[in-house]
């Protein structure tokens, strides 16, 4: 297999509080491939963004990378200096946000903004920079780009702006691009054209997405592979199609059969009983085990680490450890 | 845009008119002109003339009028204590007042900005720190304190400093008569305008401060940071010019104060400007001196409030609203 575009190994992301420590993630280990599209899923504070921030150095103090390793291309990245880490965000590593309407500075034009970003990065000069992001403007789906690039970011309607952020992200050609709920704050109208413009680009440019949602709709339809965060630790990762089809792991399952089809009319929506923990209360063993159906001592105790399932898969449960277990 | 300078213009008017009326109120009830006017063996003939002459006797609104006509071609009548127009006594000291108004003004905004970004930036330093407690001192200390403290180190202890007066002036022009030409009225500037601006430094600093924390929390400054613009660019760039809005209001609306609050300062440095006028027309009870005074101010205020809401429209796009309308 060759190397993985971005890999991250046993990544542990730490807020110190009053009250203690919290770990925001913990020990969480993925890899994306060239071209690939990871998709990020989980519930509301499972620790999506904060892995995105956390690849792009960009974690709120006083958050801080408290262990692991985060290598692009097979350069350690995650102990670069400051400088260093500046000159990868947007050139190597692009990053979409979730709201539009408030990602863009309100007082510069969106030219300003574009050709700033080009020049931060790419020697060229004045001209050539405003002819590259009205092209990308054009690339990413705004009529009359040209006229359209003086215009400031309150002139644009939420979808535009995303298309505009989306070009900002992308205008020094990175080779991955990290987009954070980029379809959350949109109209439902707006966010297939939204998602289909990300996907287009980054697939005629060669650019790996880790896109993060929690949306399984979109990431059945656009990621190639899926991780499950629970309470920011890794629960499940594989091809897309298989973790759909048949989830492993008992709150990727759960979270599934939460999901409505069109063809299972009667059937009444799965509910996983309980909420997600918070940080400062995450039970020994397994996080998940109190809400586990199927939940075994073992589960109360000891922590299950991601277990290989073969085509790729990776599971953090103790079910699929049981023979093995028995065997000792 | 021109809708609104015109609709500013009227609403401005108003005020103006309001002042003027308070202002002629003072002729009516601050005791009887004519009884300082002229002597004590003044027979009832005589005052009755000169009532007559004066217009005293004719109706409200026609006197008002009156004064308004005469307010606007700049005739506020004669002192009543020095016998003088009293447009010429003001203008004469307005210089004195507006050089020591602006000095102050101008480095309380310039330190106030600096300090303000200083800490916004560097909020667990301990220079910053510093800096925060010591502007404490600034906002709760009152300026005659400030003042005389000041003038007891520097102008009694160590005798660096004069501590009173103008020292030298220069004539400009016919009627502009500066201190800032010569050694001994600079000098002689450097305390009172510290007296008077320390006060404003530290309000702009604190509010340039705050402002600055938010905006470094908004999104687009996330944004600009993942697009890896350098730290300057995003600070100074990004973040001072969105910080620069609510700072122009109230900066513009501390310069009205300045000039109208050097009364003090004026008093305690002894400072021939056009609040120690005004102290003093209120000792001999001058009333067309301090009604012109309170004309003066307004007017003042007036324009300042007008320039701010312009420059509004040269730092914040979104106000532009004519352009934006048709394109939605």
């Amino acid at each position: 297999m060759t190397e993985p575009l971005l890999s991250v190994r046993d990544l542990v992301v730490e807020f110190p509080t009053r009250r203690g420590t919290l770990r925001a993630i913990d020990k969480v280990s993925f890899d994306i491939a060239e071209g690939e599209v990871l998709g990020m899923v989980g519930e509301s504070g499972a620790g999506k963004s904060i892995t995105g921030s956390a690849i792009i150095g960009l974690i709120e103090p006083p958050g801080r990378i408290a262990g692991g390793e985060i290598w692009l291309r097979g350069h350690r990245i995650d102990n670069l200096p400051r400088e260093k880490l500046r000159r990868i965000r947007g050139k190597r590593i692009g990053m979409v946000f979730q709201d539009p309407l408030t990602s863009l500075n309100p007082l510069y034009t969106v030219a300003d903004q574009l050709i700033e970003t080009i020049r931060t990065h790419i020697d060229v000069g004045e001209k050539e920079a405003r002819r590259r992001a009205i092209a990308l403007l054009d690339r990413v789906g705004i009529p009359a780009a040209a006229r359209r690039i003086d215009d400031y970011p309150h002139h644009f309607s939420g979808g535009m702006r995303q298309r505009v952020v989306i070009a900002l992200a992308l205008c020094a050609e990175p080779e991955l691009v990290i987009a954070d709920e980029p379809t959350t704050a949109l109209d439902v109208s707006v966010q297939a054209q939204i998602i289909d413009v990300l996907k287009e680009i980054c697939a005629e440019r060669g650019a790996s997405v880790m896109l993060i949602t929690h949306d399984m709709g979109v990431i059945a339809e656009t990621a190639d592979r899926v991780a499950v965060l629970y309470a920011g630790r890794l629960a499940e990762i594989g091809p897309v199609r298989d973790v759909i089809k048949h989830a492993e792991h008992p709150y990727t399952a759960g979270l599934m059969g939460s999901i409505p089809t069109l063809t299972q009319t009667s059937k009444r929506l799965v509910q996983i009983p309980g909420s997600m923990p918070r940080l400062n209360a995450i039970p020994p063993g397994c996080a998940f085990n109190p809400r586990c159906e199927q939940a075994f001592e073992r589960c109360r105790t000891e922590r299950p680490e991601p277990l290989a399932r073969g085509g790729g898969r990776q599971v953090a449960c103790w079910l699929y450890d049981r023979a093995e277990a028995r065997h000792d | 845009m021109i809708a609104f300078i015109i609709r500013r213009l009227l609403q401005s008017l108003i005020v103006m008119l309001a002042v003027a009326l308070v202002s002629f109120s003072l002729f009516r009830f601050v005791g009887d002109p004519i009884a300082s006017m002229v002597g004590q063996e003044a027979t009832l003939a005589e005052r009755e003339a000169l009532r007559q002459q004066l217009g005293l006797n004719d109706p409200f609104v026609m006197q008002f009028l009156g004064f308004i006509g005469r307010a606007i071609q700049g005739d506020f009548g004669i002192s009543y204590r020095l016998q003088q127009p009293v447009m010429e006594l003001i203008l004469s000291r307005l210089p004195a007042t507006l050089e020591l108004a602006l000095i102050s003004g101008f480095f309380a905004f310039v330190f106030g900005v600096a300090f303000g970004v200083y800490t916004a930036l560097n909020r667990r330093g301990w220079l910053s720190n510093s800096i925060m407690t010591l502007s404490l001192i600034g906002v709760s200390l009152p300026t005659f304190l400030i003042g005389v403290l000041l003038i007891w180190v520097f102008a009694v202890e160590l005798q660096w400093l004069p501590s009173f007066g103008r020292g030298e002036t220069v004539w400009i022009g016919d009627w502009w008569r500066t201190g800032l030409l010569t050694h001994s009225g600079r000098v002689s500037l450097i305390l009172p305008a510290i007296t008077l601006g320390l006060y404003q430094m530290t309000l702009i600093m604190r509010l340039v401060r705050a402002e600055m924390l938010e905006v470094l929390r908004a999104d687009y400054i996330k944004f600009a940071r993942a697009r890896g613009l350098s730290n300057r660019a995003v600070n100074f760039g990004h973040a001072l010019k969105n910080t620069m809005v609510p700072v122009i209001t109230i900066t513009g609306l501390q310069l009205g104060s300045i000039i109208a609050f050097a009364i003090i300062t004026e008093t305690v440095f002894q400072w021939p400007g056009v609040g120690a006028l005004f102290i003093r027309s209120v000792q001999f009870v001058d009333v067309p001196v301090m009604a012109a005074y309170l004309m003066l101010i307004a007017l003042i205020f007036v324009v300042i409030n007008l320039i701010v809401d312009l420059l509004y429209y040269v730092v914040d796009p979104r106000l532009r609203v004519d352009r934006a309308s048709a394109r939605h």
